[in-house]
């Protein structure tokens, strides 16, 4: 190559020029999805071989786009990715709607398990996992919460006792989707139960398809099997797959969180605008009263209304919220703002499209159409106020952190973390 | 408001901020509550010379931006208007200054020039009377006669009716609508003061009998009215919210500081969980109604496709959340909450009359309800 060349190859594609070659990916080979195709909340309308032929589907999509160009947008170009900027990635995002992507890789595989490998990975945990996940070779998980507790994740039991190179780890992580089908984990163990709990933690990473590692499935209220629960028994981790430094993984916990928080935000995230809807939406609910018969009827209207109201905000939101983010304007614990409206937003409009439903949405038929299981995916309203962090914390957040108010006393912070009181178990 | 705003519109909030601290201090919101007028003509007059009636008008015609976008410029204005819960008819007098400035020709020039330099009011005349009192409902007629137009009906709450020299009046014409400005002292026209929640702003009752004006009167053409109605109808409600965002902000910063200063048990009460997560809401709806007030003003500016949409949502959303924001407020600030004497009175007045101008919540809902309705109906065509 000529050193013009290489000058051309290294200059940065505009972010005009990026959008149209995307368009032109996203049409030459992704599947249209039906509005309205994905509907609900978790439900549960797979085989587990329907769903793995899912996952190698995703796998497969996530390796076009790599060889698309069009991976890792804001990777860094040594570890397979783009070198690109989050205008770029909102370009591709944009595009994206109305299509197939691969949902599986997003959530949490690049945010926020690679972006806490960029952020704290050594060179070599970098390049050796970063163009796997790029590639859809790899599938990440996020073992923080564990049955003792998810909203106080630096109480962590798991442990993980030094072997000469090597460490050993034991304990129960709980709650990852898609445990049973995935590869790789980022794991927040105890390393020290002398100190305080933010200083006995280390973060690992973790083979998942390791002797040792026992993933067993979880059944939700509507009977989705997607979550798992973990036994780790005296799996063995080399040194050079741990994360930071030792008794030092609240730091890259708290990078960590920050990145779940950013959730579709995030500019390592492929995803078409509006998934942070995803569930049930303003389109299932007007359905729904379509079905119902009831579109006329103000009261059904203004909660059709209402529904679309709390999306666009949401929208308007997280706008504000990023470019707030990027300005400085607002801090980066703002993120909570949004996951606190988010969980609240989600939780209200799965909660319209049931009192739309009427009688319907607790009683149906198979040929009921968009009223078939809305009754249940109300029994599962408050998920989205749960998962990825409880709305209370986000609201201890924002107070605390964005507001400035004093802190929660607590009992457990200059105590070295053996001597913390316990849930009874 | 939005974040990035340039040096030159920083200067110029700063500016009207200063100038509303100087002139209408809560002490200054006080004393004009008293009086039946509601702000001093030099105190309006002072303020078109800053600016605020010219952003919506292009120079050619007398006006002018400070950005390129009038109207970003002037959700400025009007955010620190409602910071500041200032007096002014500030939202309807720019209303009809887009109007005539796009659609007014040279018949109106004389009043558009009054209405820039603040030496002359004129005031949008464009909800009505129970039972016409629903967002859009238009009963008062326009009927042309000869080369005159004969106006019959009541409007009302017109803003600062009494002091107006015109009002643009909106009527309907068989199936259309017009637009008419009509001198407020031309025969037939009644105006009838009403009381209000608003400290100082004043609003009426005008009644029009058989009034009489010229056809050159109109502004835009007899009965084709329609697009130009809702295009006002959208500056009015992002700008309502763009002061009613400010309002909200006064409200919660002023609680936010009572909260750490007041104490009770021996603690200030900004260290109690239980009102640290309500204030944690309140931010959030705090900077929700920043966010969509600011797209919305986004894209009424742009005359985008989703504008009439995003200008509803906006007020839907403000008006509902920033009543509970406030009324928050008042709760956390106990029994002085309530008094004359505190401050948080005079922000949830403003917020609680601009939630209801021009469509309450829930009919902006409904008419969400059918852009939401339109967009599945399109989608399923391309389909
Ligand atoms: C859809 C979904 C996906 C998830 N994905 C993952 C994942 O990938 N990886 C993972 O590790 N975990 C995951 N989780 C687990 C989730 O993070 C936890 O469920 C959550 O953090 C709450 O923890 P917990 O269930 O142990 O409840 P607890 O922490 O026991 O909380 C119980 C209740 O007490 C409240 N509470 C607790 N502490 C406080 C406090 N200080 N102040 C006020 N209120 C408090 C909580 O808000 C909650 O209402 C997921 C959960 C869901 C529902």
């Amino acid at each position: 190559m000529s050193a013009a060349q290489i000058d051309e190859a290294d200059e940065v594609e505009g972010v005009d020029a990026f959008r149209q070659r995307a368009r032109a990916f996203v049409r030459d080979n992704l599947r249209r999805i039906e509005p309205g195709e994905v509907v609900g909340i978790l439900r549960n309308d797979m085989t587990d071989e329907e769903e793995l032929a899912e996952v190698e589907h995703d796998r497969k999509l996530q390796r076009m786009f790599f060889d698309a160009g069009l991976a890792g947008i804001c990777v860094p170009r040594e570890y397979g990715g783009q070198g690109l900027t989050p205008a770029h990635q909102r370009a591709l995002n944009e595009e994206l709607l109305g299509y197939e992507f691969a949902a599986r890789m997003q959530s949490p595989t690049m945010s926020p398990c690679l972006a806490v490998l960029l952020d704290f990975g050594t060179e070599e945990q970098k390049r050796t996992h970063i163009p796997r996940i790029l590639t859809g070779e790899e599938i990440w998980m996020q073992f923080l919460s564990e049955p003792s507790g998810g909203s106080d994740v630096a109480a962590a039991l798991t442990t993980a006792v030094r072997d000469g190179d090597e460490w050993v780890l034991n304990g129960s992580k709980v709650w990852t989707t898609g445990a049973w089908w995935s590869d790789w984990a980022l794991c927040l163990a105890r390393t020290n139960w002398d100190v305080p709990k933010h200083r006995g933690l280390t973060v690992f990473i973790l083979p998942l398809r390791r002797e040792g590692v026992e993933v067993q499935r979880i059944a939700l209220l509507n009977g989705f099997r997607d979550f798992c629960q973990e036994f780790l028994t005296d799996v063995r981790v080399p040194d050079t797959d741990r994360i930071g430094e030792v008794d030092d993984g609240w730091t890259v916990g708290t990078r960590w969180m920050f990145h779940e928080r950013m959730l579709y935000n995030s500019p390592y995230v492929t995803a078409p605008p509006g998934q942070g809807h995803a569930g049930v939406g303003t389109r299932t609910i007007l359905l729904a009263a379509r079905e119902a018969g009831h579109l006329d009827d103000p009261q059904v209207r203004d909660l059709v209304g209402e529904a679309r109201v709390l999306q666009l905000v949401g929208d308007a939101l997280q706008e504000r919220i990023k470019d707030g983010m990027t300005s400085g304007a607002l801090s980066d614990q703002a993120a909570a703002i949004g996951r606190l409206y988010t969980g609240l937003a989600q939780a209200r409009t799965t909660a319209i499209a049931y009192e739309v439903s009427g009688a319907d949405g607790v009683v149906w038929g198979d040929d009921d159409g968009p009223l078939v299981d809305v009754g249940t995916d109300y029994l599962m309203r408050q998920i989205s106020c749960i998962g990825g962090g409880t709305t209370e914390m986000a609201r201890n957040v924002v107070s605390e952190r964005v507001l400035g108010m004093p802190r929660e006393r607590t009992l457990d912070r200059d105590v070295p973390f053996r001597d913390v009181p316990r849930s009874a178990s | 408001m939005q974040f990035d705003m340039s040096s030159d519109q920083e200067f110029f909030r700063e500016t009207t901020a200063r100038f509303l601290s100087d002139r209408v201090p809560v002490a200054e919101l006080r004393r004009l509550s008293e009086g039946g007028a509601g702000y001093d003509d030099d105190y309006w007059r002072q303020g078109a010379e800053l600016g605020w009636t010219s952003l919506l008008v292009d120079e050619a015609h007398g006006g002018g931006s400070i950005s390129g976008d009038g109207l970003a410029d002037l959700a400025l204005v009007a955010f620190e208007v409602g910071r500041h819960a200032a007096p002014g008819p500030l939202v309807s007098a720019n209303v009809v200054a887009s109007a005539l400035g796009s659609a007014g020709g040279d018949a109106h020039a004389e009043v558009l020039a009054g209405l820039l330099d603040g030496s002359a009011l004129a005031t949008w005349a464009s909800t009505e009377r129970r039972p016409h009192d629903r967002l859009g409902d238009v009963a008062l007629t326009v009927r042309a006669d000869g080369d005159e137009l004969v106006l019959d009906g009541v409007k009302r709450p017109v803003e600062s009716a009494d002091r107006a020299g015109h009002l643009l009046v909106t009527g309907r014409t068989g199936d259309g609508l017009t637009q008419v400005l009509v001198p407020t002292d031309a025969p037939g026209v009644s105006v009838r003061p009403l009381r209000g929640v608003d400290l100082t702003r004043r609003f009426a009752e005008v009644r029009f009998d058989a009034v009489r004006v010229p056809a050159s009167a109109a502004v835009g053409e007899v009965g084709g009215a329609a697009e130009q109605v809702e295009r006002q109808l959208q500056l009015a409600l992002v700008l309502a919210c763009c002061e009613s965002v400010g309002a909200l902000q006064s409200g919660f910063d002023m609680t936010v500081e009572y909260a750490s200063d007041r104490y009770s048990f021996g603690r200030p009460l900004s260290s109690y969980q239980a009102l640290k997560h309500r204030f944690a809401d309140m931010k959030t709806w705090l900077e929700a109604s920043h966010a969509i007030t600011d797209a919305a003003v986004a894209a009424v500016s742009a005359r985008s496709p989703q504008a009439a949409e995003l200008a509803s949502v906006a007020k839907a959303y403000v008006g509902d959340r920033g009543d509970e924001l406030l009324h928050e407020c008042v709760q956390l600030h106990g029994g002085i909450g309530v008094t004359f004497e505190h401050d948080i009175h005079l922000f949830l007045r403003r917020q609680t009359l601009n939630r209801t101008l021009h469509g309450t919540p829930a009919e902006h809902r409904q008419r969400v309800a059918t852009f939401v309705e339109r967009g599945a109906t399109h989608e399923e065509d391309a389909a």
